[in-house]
């Protein structure tokens, strides 16, 4: 069957990656270390002999002497055009260090302060029978850790769904209003969490004379998880190769059979990523749920009828009192609140890794 | 296992099917729910603006436009026969300064971080500190507050009084009264770190579509990186830059939990960003709501759309300057 193919001398072009002319070669990974290294040691010195004093000065002296000396190293090396090159090297640099401080600055915050308060009945008791500032061996975070739980999967039901067709309307049915409904989803993800609580305040708890209760909550939640699922969802299935749908029709099958049998599998765990970044966004929500939950200290289930608590909620409740006990539980709070966000997010790279 | 296929006879070949054009009522009734889905988001957006509209009304009939202009917050007393002025001015423009002083802070920092991840670092270390800057939109804002307040606000306090000492001859780092707790400057730097995360990756995201041969021109036209940076990359990214900085400017104005925490509101207009007064209106939102009576209610739900209605602008406006950076990219 096959035909004698001639032999063919085939360079291959594809295999040939651009080149980056910004890598470091490794002599100038070399200068950088030693400026630092000189930097290092040469600040605390200054610091020592000069009236500058305290963490600031320190650090500020330590910028100084790395700059200074890469101008220098640089200078010997390229000449005068490589002194702008380093100044800009040292902001650069600079910038990255002023982002990656907060967040090591916060876990390991959240970390020290919110272990000090955690003892097994932080997950078995709520705060029902417990005064706010009571010893550590009494109450805990159940309800609010339940509370969170329960707003999450009802405001994913709600939210996933809807955001899962959004995505397919941008990406499949391309009706004629897709620009529309593109901008809108991108003009929903800026509405602020507050917006979101006090419309849900305004229709269910005014307007229909509701109460306050998990229900409310979650509607809120859904409003702002709504965006992300349809928007990760859209880049998603954006990704799809048109071959996949066109296969699909071709085999005879119909645009619904091609989507829900061929497309949507195969981007399944896109989808699955793009509901745990929606998870993910609202976990964390507080401000929203202030005007629709309200806060409670009782471990309630009945989604419908009264106030519950959530971590977020309990964790700003807490810190509101300003009683030291209590602030150590909120710190507890904010700590669970930060593992079961990371958690989301580590199930949300590994679900998105899979793919490739 | 293989069997030989017939070949068919020209008589076996069924005749050529009909083309139908129209689509099976399954595909309608798809499209139909698909399109459905699609459209919450109009509806959502709708009703958000018409209740909140509808349950504002009386605000906007009793304060008209005083009710953005008025710098004053008092549900009167019917009693003594004081009567009632509700404004959210210095709110506004407290939310607008905090936010300013936020993306100041913010802007060069994040453009240095996405220049840094993109021409500074190794693929593979590049990778997990675009996952940092990930991980770091995903902290909850409450406990951004939590850190602001016991974290870095004794910091920022110093600092803010080191920039009084040497520069507090600049009229807006000057202060009435030494006190320095819980100023526009410090909920400024919360927020900056809070939209950190949304500007680099924007401008990250701008940055790695800068085409690979005019840096390779650049380069060979001897540019060192800054220069590069500074004749191929800015230019080309600047549009993108500034579309992330105005969405990282509505989040900053949306912002209300962590704000609340670090800022002591003031119902007085203050350009004074080191001096313990601000505003802003979505923490006001909070702060009211437990206490409010039925016309303060009302009086919420009309800053809310306030609020709803100025955060949707500037989304527009970002998204608008964010699209025309990606369509000339190409």
């Amino acid at each position: 069957m096959s035909a004698q193919v001639p032999e063919l001398e085939v360079r291959d072009f594809s295999s040939v990656s651009p080149q980056k002319p910004w890598k470091l070669s490794p002599r100038e990974v070399a200068i950088n270390a030693s400026t630092i290294l000189i930097a290092l040691i040469l600040s605390p010195i200054i610091v020592q002999v000069t009236p500058l004093k305290g963490k600031l000065g320190l650090v500020l002296t330590f910028i100084l002497v790395a700059m200074v000396g890469n101008i220098v190293l640089s200078f010997l090396r390229q000449g005068v055009q490589a002194i702008g090159n380093s100044i800009a090297s040292t902001f650069i640099y600079l910038a990255a260090g002023l982002v990656l401080l907060p967040v090591a600055s916060i876990f390991f915050t959240v970390i020290m302060r919110g272990y000090h308060a955690v003892r097994i009945n932080t997950f078995t008791q709520d705060m029902s029978v417990t005064q706010s500032d009571g010893p550590y061996t009494e109450g805990g975070a159940l309800h609010a850790i339940l509370g969170t739980l329960m707003l999450v999967l009802i405001a994913s039901l709600i939210s996933v769904p809807i955001g899962i067709l959004t995505a397919l309307y941008l990406t499949e049915v391309k009706g004629r209003a897709e620009g529309t409904i593109r901008f809108l989803v991108q003009a929903m993800s800026g509405v602020p969490s507050i917006v979101a609580g006090l419309f849900i305040y305004s229709v269910l708890i005014v307007g229909a004379g509701g109460h306050y209760s998990g229900f409310a909550g979650a509607l809120s939640l859904s409003i702002l998880m709504l965006p992300t699922v349809a928007r990760t969802a859209e880049e998603v299935l954006k990704l799809i190769p048109r071959d996949l749908r066109e296969a699909g029709v071709a085999l005879g099958g119909t645009q619904w059979r091609t989507v829900v049998m061929v497309v949507v599998p195969a981007a399944r765990s896109g989808i699955v990523t793009a509901i745990i970044l929606g998870v993910a966004r609202v976990a964390g929500e507080t401000a929203p749920l202030l005007l629709t939950i309200l806060g409670s200290t009782t471990t309630h289930l009945n989604p419908t009828d009264a106030p519950i608590s959530a971590l977020p909620l309990y964790t700003f409740n807490l810190l509101r009192t300003g009683l030291n006990v209590a602030i150590d539980r909120a710190w507890t709070g904010a700590l669970v609140l930060m593992i079961l966000v990371l958690i989301l997010f580590v199930l949300a790279r590994l679900a998105s890794g899979r793919k490739k | 296992m293989s069997t030989p296929t017939s070949v068919p006879l020209q008589s076996e070949i069924p005749p050529a099917r009909a083309i139908i054009l129209t689509r099976r009522l399954s595909d309608r009734v798809f499209r139909g729910v698909v399109t459905a889905g699609g459209f919450v988001s109009l509806i959502v957006l709708g009703l958000i603006a018409l209740f909140l509209a509808s349950r504002s009304i009386d605000i906007f009939k009793t304060f008209g436009f005083g009710f953005i202009t008025e710098f004053k917050w008092d549900s009167g007393d019917p009693d003594n026969g004081i009567p009632p002025v509700l404004g959210i001015g210095a709110m506004l423009i407290g939310t607008i300064v905090t936010a300013v002083v936020g993306l100041v802070i913010a802007l060069p920092v994040s453009v240095g971080m996405a220049l840094f991840l993109e021409y500074y670092m190794p693929i593979r270390l590049k990778k997990s500190l675009t996952m940092v800057i990930d991980l770091m939109a995903a902290i909850p804002s409450v406990i951004f507050g939590l850190w602001g307040f016991f974290v870095l606000m004794p910091h920022a306090i110093y600092w803010a009084k080191l920039l009084h000492k040497y520069f507090g001859w600049i009229p807006f780092l000057d202060v009435q009264a030494p006190i320095f707790e819980r100023s526009p400057f410090i909920a400024g730097l919360i927020l900056s770190i809070m939209i950190i995360p949304i500007v680099t990756s924007i401008s990250r995201e701008v940055f790695s579509q800068v085409p690979l041969d005019r840096i390779q021109a650049a380069y060979a036209l001897g540019a060192t990186r800054w220069t590069m940076i500074k004749a191929v990359v800015l230019p080309f990214g600047s549009s993108g830059i500034a579309g992330g900085a105005m969405l990282g400017l509505g989040r900053a104005m949306g912002e209300t939990v962590a704000v609340y925490l670090v800022l002591n509101l003031y119902f007085q207009p203050n350009f004074q960003v080191l001096f313990s007064a601000g505003g802003s209106v979505a923490s006001m939102i909070v702060t009211k709501f437990g206490e409010a009576g039925q016309l303060e209610l009302q009086g919420l739900m009309a800053a809310g759309l306030v609020l709803f209605i100025v955060t949707l602008i500037i989304n527009f406006l970002s998204n608008m300057i964010v699209k025309r950076t990606s369509r000339t990219g190409n």
